[in-house]
């Protein structure tokens, strides 16, 4: 009985001193990040190249995704609201929806599986192929180099990729209810333009998504950069990015939204 | 790929985003409206002013004038104290009032200005003394439920 309950203890005391050795190696790692990024912006072509791979390459997926979102959001909220005799309202809904809460958060949530999902998986095998470790032999510092573009062009793209998911799902959205189902347009964007408040709508947006971006682009990193040299760790380091990334994003979507746009 | 061609696709990609924002200021938000950040402030004192809420605004003949700056309860007279921060281009006769209407049925209330005759105009820090409350909704039932036990009682007699 005495020994289980060590063991058990034991057990827990381990968990907890390796959870905290993460939490510092990954501080420590943020905080290389930040101090080497002098040439991300000294030599710009670099996170250039990083803006490419994140932000280009998810743009396809990101306008896609928010035309769709918007149409079903002008179709349900149409729906319920025509109830009301309020159907113009759908603007309003569509667009603080999306501009509050939908957009930053979903794209950030396909940002994480689409870019961070490759980030990650790109240093496992640089890391792995010890990539890394040649760059250091040749006195390239693989942080300014390499992670502190890709931390840039990560945090840069998202409130981008965020602004361009909103404006797709409200184009969607009128799209459906005013060319399709036909809701008067005036309406549907004076409505709209009433409701939707420049710095408590618009910019808490933008700064949530700045914030997605950078937890995201840093969850992505730091896995790549931690994952055990091998095929099975890369693969599981990918797998963590995504499922860490989305929690993540979610939480941290609580507690913005706790601060912005409670009080009164 | 090559350099050129990456280049203007980032060039694109930050264009659209950029874009983007613009559109989401301009089109979605109201940023073309008028903010009142210079205007003069004017107190204007109700029995009652139902659900107001700070950032309300205040309009006249329909047109947007100005927005509820803060809101009070004066403990002398137990009436709520509304603060107006009123746009400097738009000057209100001294014997104007004040008024908390409703857009639409279930809309939300904003602060009616109409104009009134006096020579003078309002001045930074003065005080609106016609003013007309909120219509509180149950009240408006009672008076008509009031009104109608009377009209009944008096077809008996």
């Amino acid at each position: 009985m005495r020994s289980t309950l060590a063991t058990g203890l034991r057990l827990i005391g381990r968990r907890t001193i390796n959870a905290v050795w993460r939490m510092g190696s990954a501080t420590r790692f943020m905080g290389l990040v930040l101090m080497r990024s002098g040439m991300s912006f000294r030599r710009f072509q670099l996170t250039v190249d990083e803006l490419h791979f994140a932000g280009v390459l998810s743009l396809i997926i990101i306008i896609v995704s928010g035309l769709f979102v918007g149409l079903v959001l002008g179709l349900q909220g149409y729906e319920t609201l025509k109830r009301y005799g309020s159907a113009e309202a759908v603007g309003t809904l569509v667009a603080l929806a999306l501009v509050r809460e939908l957009g930053p958060v979903v794209a950030a949530l396909l940002f994480a599986s689409r870019a961070g999902s490759a980030m990650t998986a790109e240093l496992g095998i640089m890391k792995s192929s010890e990539q890394l470790s040649a760059m250091e032999m040749m006195a390239v510092d693989p942080f300014a180099r390499v992670i502190s573009p890709m931390f840039w062009g990560g945090f840069l793209s998202m409130p981008l990729l965020a602004a361009i998911f909103s404006v797709m799902g409200i184009f969607g959205g009128y799209l459906i209810t005013v060319v399709i189902i036909g809701v008067d347009a005036g309406a549907f964007w004076s409505q709209m333009q009433s409701s939707v408040d420049l710095r408590d709508d618009i910019l808490n947006g933008v700064i949530k998504s700045a914030v997605f971006g950078a937890a995201v682009t840093a969850i992505a990193l730091f896995e790549g950069y931690d994952a055990p040299p091998t095929a099975e760790g890369v693969s599981h380091a990918v797998t963590r990015t995504v499922v860490t990334s989305a929690l993540a994003v979610l939480a941290l979507d609580f507690v913005l939204t706790a601060f912005m746009f409670t009080g009164v | 790929m090559q350099r050129t061609t990456l280049d203007l696709w980032v060039g694109i990609f930050v264009t659209a985003g950029v874009a983007a924002l613009f559109v989401l200021a301009l089109k979605v938000g109201n940023a073309s409206s008028v903010s009142v950040s210079d205007g003069y402030r004017v107190i204007a004192e109700f029995d009652n002013i139902g659900g107001l809420k700070v950032r309300a605004p205040v309009k006249s003949a329909g047109v947007v004038v100005g927005r509820v700056e803060a809101i009070a309860l004066d403990t002398r007279t137990f009436r709520a104290n509304v603060a107006l921060r009123i746009d400097k281009r738009y000057p209100f006769p001294k014997d104007s009032s004040a008024s908390i209407l409703t857009a639409g049925l279930l809309g939300e209330q904003y602060v009616g200005m109409d104009g009134g005759g006096d020579e003078q105009n309002l001045k930074d820090g003065d005080h609106i003394k016609i003013t007309q409350s909120a219509i509180v909704l149950e009240k408006v039932i009672g008076q008509f439920l009031y009104g109608k036990a009377a009209e009944t009682g008096t077809q008996r007699k």
